[in-house]
């Protein structure tokens, strides 16, 4: 123990504690700040970029996922336009169908309708026809009858008689 | 793969010039095995202490005359102003170095005002009773602590300076400092401080590891420099631990110490006195470990390489050789244990007094 009190020499403790106080604060300066300040951001990075590949990945699972989803939603909204139009089609067919019998059958009846008007039509003109042709043949055949006083008398005569009779 | 065998290569090579420089010093001297013991002994005192100049080895020439190979380095005293002289004024202790009238003496590794003659008196004790000036001297240590400050400065503000240039990665020696510097924050300082706070401590618990490990690393080279073992040095660590621990303690580290919760009253009498001496203890055991660790590494490497030089046999020295060898290695591994129990325990006071009690 007195060995070591003989041996501790004051001048290397002050040096030692200059020098060393000194180098710790110049360190953390120049040396230790920077080197575990870049040691951390990489660590940092590192973990980052780790983390947003772990992300990343489950994102592009959800993306498949809604992929999966938004194809079989498709497919089914195919389906049902085809469905939907195929209905349609034979609804449109039908429609179709029905408008052309109305119409044909409307058709049919207008002209069955013009026909009987033209046939009424006909049959009076006909009928006045035949009306005034008959008043032409029976006047020709009055005047002719008339022609002499004969047949006037005859005529009256059987006209008379047959009167009489009804 | 190439470079880590030159590494390798180096670092053997070092190990071997260590002992070669040691072999050196004590080779052509002292005749009787008697004397040699107690010359490697002294070396051995002599390497474990500071020294006023950088002296890489000594030998005695032919003529007798003394031989160093180093260089001085600057004195600085304060002794009724400041004085600032070269320790080559010294000549290695064997003189007297006169400053603006006064006289110095270099005296078993400590400066002393002495007469013209550098006489030096003693008490009953074979103490010298010499007035002592304040001594703020550049010492071999004090280098050292400065190289690793400049070493330590330039590697990690570099590798600071990679970080940015390539993007958030580290180049070069970044490469190789990075895992350590993860470590230090994922293994010492995140579970013992714990998530929310142990950011504060970052700087510090970094510095002290990678500066301790260091100088730790530097004592087990030829140069023989040895911060860790002054305990100036260990003290002035612990010391800034046990500030940053009472600074930081929270309101429940404080009634731990003085107001136990969960124990009956009498008990909580008896502990607070306990737990406040803990307080001191604890990093007074920090200082002593890292001190008596790293000594006690040099003197028994030391000595067994000093065994080589008095076994003087094949076998002996050989096996000497093959023990010492193994130990340096060992010792490898101590120095950077040593900085990872600094740190791992620095960061354990610090959560401790930053530790949340929510169960009580």
């Amino acid at each position: 123990m007195e060995k070591l009190f003989e041996d501790f020499s004051l001048g290397l403790f002050f040096w030692q504690a200059v020098l060393f106080i000194a180098l710790i604060l110049l360190l953390k300066k120049f040396a230790w700040k920077p080197i575990l300040d870049s040691v951390n951001s990489r660590e940092e990075g590192i973990k980052n970029a780790l983390d947003s590949a772990e992300k990343a990945k489950l994102e592009m699972q959800n993306l498949q996922a809604d992929n999966e989803k938004l194809l079989k939603e498709a497919r089914l909204e195919r389906e049902a336009m085809l469905k939907e139009a195929r209905e349609m089609k034979a609804k449109m067919i039908e429609d179709a169908k029905t408008d052309a019998k109305e119409e044909a059958n409307k058709l049919i009846a207008a002209a069955q309708a013009s026909i009987e008007t033209e046939k009424k039509a006909a049959i009076a003109e006909l009928k006045s026809q035949v009306a005034s042709l008959s008043i032409e043949i029976a006047e020709k055949v009055v005047r002719e009858e008339l022609s002499n006083k004969d047949k006037q008398m005859k005529l009256v005569e059987s006209m008379l008689s047959e009167a009489t009779l009804n | 793969m190439r470079r880590k065998i030159t590494v390798k290569t180096i670092t053997l090579l070092l190990l071997l010039v260590s002992f070669v420089t040691y072999g050196q010093e004590e080779h052509g001297h002292a005749d009787s095995g008697s004397d040699r013991a107690s010359e490697v002994k002294a070396y051995i005192q002599h390497h474990l202490k500071d020294s006023y100049d950088f002296n890489l080895f000594s030998w005695t020439a032919d003529s007798g005359e003394e031989k160093h190979f180093g260089f001085p380095l600057p004195v600085i005293l304060w002794d009724g102003g400041l004085k600032v002289f070269s320790s080559s004024k010294f000549h290695h202790g064997e003189t007297v170095a006169e400053v603006d009238g006064n006289y110095y003496k270099n005296y078993h590794g400590k400066i002393y005002k002495t007469d013209a003659e550098g006489t030096i008196t003693y008490d009953n004790e074979h103490h010298a009773t010499n007035e002592k000036p304040l001594d703020f001297s550049i010492t071999k240590n004090v280098l050292l602590i400065m190289m690793v400050f400049a070493i330590m400065f330039f590697m990690f503000s570099r590798m600071a300076k990679s970080y940015k240039k390539n993007g958030g990665m580290p180049k070069g020696m970044g490469r190789f400092l990075e895992p350590i510097v993860l470590y230090v924050r994922d293994e010492i300082a995140r579970p013992n401080i714990g998530e929310k706070h142990y950011k504060r401590y970052m700087s510090y618990l970094l510095t002290v590891f990678f500066f301790v490990w260091i100088v730790n690393l530097f004592g087990l080279t030829p140069i023989g420099m040895n911060v860790t073992n002054n305990i100036a040095v260990t003290l002035c660590l612990a010391l800034i631990t046990y500030i940053i621990t009472t600074v930081s303690g929270n309101k429940n580290y404080w009634k731990h110490i003085f107001w136990m919760p969960g124990v009956p009253v009498p008990m909580k009498i008896i502990l607070a006195p306990i737990e406040l001496l803990g307080t001191f203890i604890k990093p007074f055991a920090l200082m002593i470990r890292l001190y008596a660790n790293i000594t006690a590494g040099h003197v028994v490497i030391m000595s067994i390489i000093g065994m080589i030089f008095l076994f003087q046999n094949w076998l002996g020295s050989g096996l000497s050789f093959l023990l010492a060898f193994v130990l340096a290695i060992l010792e490898l591994l101590v120095a950077a244990l040593q900085a990872y129990i600094f740190t791992v325990l620095s960061a354990l006071y610090f959560g401790m007094a930053v530790e949340e009690h929510d169960h009580h």
